[in-house]
């Protein structure tokens, strides 16, 4: 059993319908750092679709963000229009939907909780990667439901990057390398 | 006269599951209440109490968003193509 299992913290509550796990490539998590890295000051944002019903994070989709703002994100309307219409002839539906934070910890915000309640993305994970520290990103992964925050720790597959220029923050620390 | 409408996941309580679901009506508003009239409560979520969009939901007729076609008032057509989505915003 992995340590992240065996901590039972993370039991479920009413954020958190599926597996309270975000269970990812490294290569997908390298792709939003950079994403997020790419547009600093600005908060970059995007999706990783996968195919539907499966829960998996596939596809990586990064979004324009509308807002161009240090403090605020908003999907380009028309943009969004047709990334769904892909999703919806591939098929797929939104597993992580993640922003990043440029100044601030990699946390949700009041916004960002209030939005996602209000008409959300039931069944994504709102991932959160701030850029704050020029040399380390960090990314942590939550559900947001009924303005309710639940962090979930990451599960990342395959074999990170030799110099790794992110990490995971979750309390406790249950980060889990899957190496093999 | 007929409309398809895309239903996002978060909406598909009121629809049975359903993503989706015809209705009628030659505005965006007529084909609300048609469609409130079948599946209850879909219309509270993307109509306020005042008579406009949510702001942070976005509809679509084809692929133009309603909000620069005049809004609920905006026009249908038979055969036209209704998406709901959740605007994805927010901030520090």
């Amino acid at each position: 059993m992995s340590h992240a299992l065996s901590e039972g913290f993370w039991a479920p509550r009413a954020a958190c319908t599926l597996a309270c796990v975000l269970r990812i490539a490294h290569e997908l998590v390298e792709a939003m750092v950079a994403h997020a890295r790419a547009d600093h000051p600005d908060e970059a944002c995007g999706l990783i679709a996968g195919p539907e019903g499966t829960g998996e994070p596939k596809r990586h989709i990064p979004m324009i963000n509308a807002a161009r703002s240090t403090t605020f994100y908003e999907f380009d309307s028309e943009e969004w229009k047709q990334v769904y219409d892909q999703m919806w002839d591939n098929d797929e539906e939104v597993v992580v939907a993640y922003h990043s934070h440029t100044h601030t910890e990699a946390y949700p915000s009041r916004s960002d909780a209030g939005i996602a309640s209000q008409l959300g993305l039931p069944g994504a994970h709102y991932v959160l990667v701030t850029t704050k520290d020029p040399d380390v990103a960090e990314v942590r992964s939550f559900r947001i439901a009924d303005e309710v925050i639940t962090e979930e720790p990451i599960e990342v597959t395959g074999a990170p990057e030799a110099v790794q220029s992110y990490k995971f923050a979750h309390t406790p620390d249950s980060t889990v390398y899957d190496c093999s | 006269m007929s409309v398809e409408v895309r239903v996002p996941t978060i909406l598909r309580t009121h629809t049975g599951g359903q993503k989706l679901v015809t209705g009628e009506g030659d505005t965006l508003a007529k084909l609300f209440d048609s469609l409130d009239a079948q599946h209850a409560g879909l219309k509270g979520r993307v109509v306020t109490d005042e008579g406009t969009l949510h702001r942070f939901v976005n509809v679509y007729i084809n692929d133009e968003d309603v909000r620069f076609i005049g809004g609920l008032d905006a026009a249908l057509a038979d055969g036209d193509q209704v998406t709901i989505l959740p605007a994805v915003a927010g901030g520090m």
